[in-house]
């Protein structure tokens, strides 16, 4: 946002008022698509929720102003409360599982080795982005089948009993951690890569010099030099995470019970099985809330980051 | 820094004092390395194969006959290949009008986002208007919107503009890209400013300084924002769910979640067939597109 204040246009052209329309209008012109269509279906859309929120439409009879009662709902609605409980545990596990696999990796990546197997492991770490979450439910549903499913099939192997992965409560959360994790560790493993690669030599050879071998040199050389990335990529993986549909609806349809429901699934079967657009809005809102308190959040760290970029 | 130093300072010191004969030292240097390598290498090989063994399993499985597709012990190599599932695949679902409609869907998608980024990031890096960077501010705001917060109202708008159950239902919201925007805008202001004042002395207008002298230079730039906008609606669930209805305009994920549930663990090598022939395409930006893609997935994080 700073360069386009360090982009004046200082070399004023001799009919410099024509010109100066004329780039008004065509700026317009570009604009109106990207603008227009933001306005549209963002702003508008913002504005509709935030005032249905407060309240009852089912679409068919008129909307029936109902104050704050969708917002009281949530805290006594039990499926409510137990799908936000759920996706605060999910976004705490998957962030943390994701981070810390992409940054061991990105940093085991980092000694020598042959180029082209360093090009084929992040190639095959980055893969799973490609794949669409829900293909990657499907398979992993057959995966994690408790009869003839992979997983207890290698489990067996190691003379461990067939475990329940879909059917029991703690069971399946795992799995849609787990599932959700593959897929996504390969984004916070680039940004690592990217960061990790930027490091100059120098420092840890310096690092090498003074003694600070191994963990000492991640923690006290690699680390504090890499924060920035581990802020941005804390807070792009909790966004995300957050946001957790695809898997838990392809997995187990929120089951058994409530037991994988997420704050997203509620908004969904709220607005589109049990016609409840307040409820499903004001869900939505306190989920934006959230995200936006993890950027502000974001912001405020990042201050103290400044230092190192 | 300075503590650091100094720890390492009364190591040294502390070196002599501890009676380590003098040839076991080295030996320990050379050896802990050696450790470190195989664990390295063991923990790498075992990233690599939990990445890409459910995929092997996927494909191999899909080249088995449906009946003893869920036979164990599993297959991770497709060794006598059996397309049964294949063509069993096309029966159950209509897979040409899904990949069409993914196609369209997703082709117009990145189409009109590469268009419409294209012209915003240029105006916002090029050309003088009021209110430009508050205009960019709102813009980049709408990132931090989550679909789910948006889709009632949008929903009721599509409705409303009577494309209930189309693909345009699908297509219209989706063009308008805050991302893309942001990536264009970076991209023209890393353009030198030169072209456009020897264009602009040789008397081009502001029109023609964009079509011919810019937009032949962005266009590594628009590739990016196309082939984000392929990865992600190729693979999108949510909207489509939502948005339509029957089944003749469902994508390719969401007629193959529906054919998972219409089939049960009946028939696996059937829905993994489908499976497999949804990745295709994603497999193609894989390995032709990579680093776009790489540029364009950490380009968020960078700024």
């Amino acid at each position: 946002m700073t360069t386009t204040s360090t982009l004046p246009r200082q070399t004023v052209k001799p009919p410099a008022a024509r010109r100066s329309f004329v780039e008004r209008w065509l700026a317009r012109i570009f604009l109106a698509p990207t603008v227009l269509g933001m306005a549209l279906f963002t702003f508008l859309p913002i504005i509709a929720s935030l005032v249905l929120a407060f309240f009852r439409w089912d679409i068919i009879s008129a909307p029936q102003f109902v104050g704050f009662a969708n917002f009281a709902s949530l805290a006594q609605d039990p499926t409510v409360r137990v799908s936000f409980l759920n996706t605060i545990v999910f976004v705490v596990i998957a962030v943390i599982l994701q981070l810390g696999i992409a940054l061991g990796l990105a940093s085991m990546l980092q000694a020598r080795m042959p180029s082209w197997l360093r090009v084929f492991l992040r190639s095959t770490f980055f893969f799973p982005l490609v794949l669409s979450a829900a293909s990657v439910s499907i398979f992993m549903r057959y995966m994690f089948n408790e009869q003839f499913g992979v997983v207890n099939w290698l489990l067996s192997l190691v003379g461990i009993p067939a475990v329940p992965w879909l059917t029991s409560p703690t069971a399946s959360a795992a799995v849609v951690v787990l599932v959700y994790v593959w897929q996504n560790f390969g984004f916070s493993f680039l940004l690592f890569l990217g960061a990790l690669t930027n490091i100059p030599k120098e420092l840890h050879e310096a690092a090498n010099l003074d003694g600070a071998t191994g963990w000492k040199q991640f923690s006290n050389v690699t680390l504090p030099l890499i924060s920035p990335t581990v802020l941005v990529a804390s807070v792009m993986a909790i966004i995300s995470a957050l946001q957790v549909f695809d898997q838990p609806y392809v997995l187990t349809n929120g089951g058994p019970g409530d037991s994988t429901r997420t704050a997203v699934m509620v908004i969904f079967e709220s607005a589109f099985q049990q016609l409840e657009f307040g409820k499903a809005s004001a869900i939505g809102l306190v989920l934006t809330v959230l995200i936006l308190a993890v950027t502000a959040l974001q912001f405020r760290l990042s201050r103290r980051f400044v230092f190192y970029q | 820094m300075s503590s650091q130093t100094l720890q390492t300072g009364t190591g040294k010191h502390s070196g002599p004092t501890t009676e380590t004969p003098a040839t076991a030292r080295p030996r320990r240097v050379r050896r802990l390395p050696a450790a470190g390598t195989v664990g390295r290498y063991a923990a790498l090989a075992v990233a690599a194969a939990l990445t890409l063994g459910p995929v092997l399993w996927t494909l191999s499985t899909s080249l088995r006959t449906p009946s003893e597709s869920f036979n164990l012990p599993p297959s991770f190599l497709p060794i006598n290949p059996d397309f049964t599932a294949y063509q069993e695949v096309f029966k159950q679902i209509h897979v040409g009008l899904l990949v069409l409609n993914s196609a369209l869907v997703t082709g117009l998608i990145a189409f009109g986002q590469m268009a419409s980024a294209t012209l915003a990031g240029y105006a916002f890096a090029r050309l003088d208007f009021r209110s430009k960077n508050a205009i960019f501010s709102l813009v980049l705001a709408t990132m931090m919107v989550p679909v789910q917060v948006t889709i009632v109202p949008v929903f009721m708008l599509i409705r409303g503009m009577g494309l209930s159950d189309t693909l345009l239902a699908l297509i219209l919201p989706a063009i308008p890209t805050a991302f893309g925007t942001f990536l264009m805008r970076q991209y023209f202001l890393g353009l030198p400013n030169d072209f456009a004042e020897a264009a602009a002395l040789d008397g081009a207008g502001p029109w023609r300084i964009f079509r011919s002298v810019y937009v032949p230079l962005a266009v590594p730039g628009m590739a990016i924002v196309g082939i984000l906008a392929f990865n992600f609606h190729w693979n999108e669930f949510f909207r489509p769910l939502i948005l339509t209805i029957s089944e003749q305009n469902f994508t390719l994920p969401l007629g193959l979640v529906t054919l998972q549930g219409n089939l049960g663990t009946g028939s696996i090598s059937v829905v993994l067939a489908g499976v497999i022939l949804s990745m295709l395409p994603a497999l193609v930006v894989f390995l032709f597109g990579q680093r776009t893609l790489r540029e364009g997935l950490t380009a968020g994080a960078s700024k």
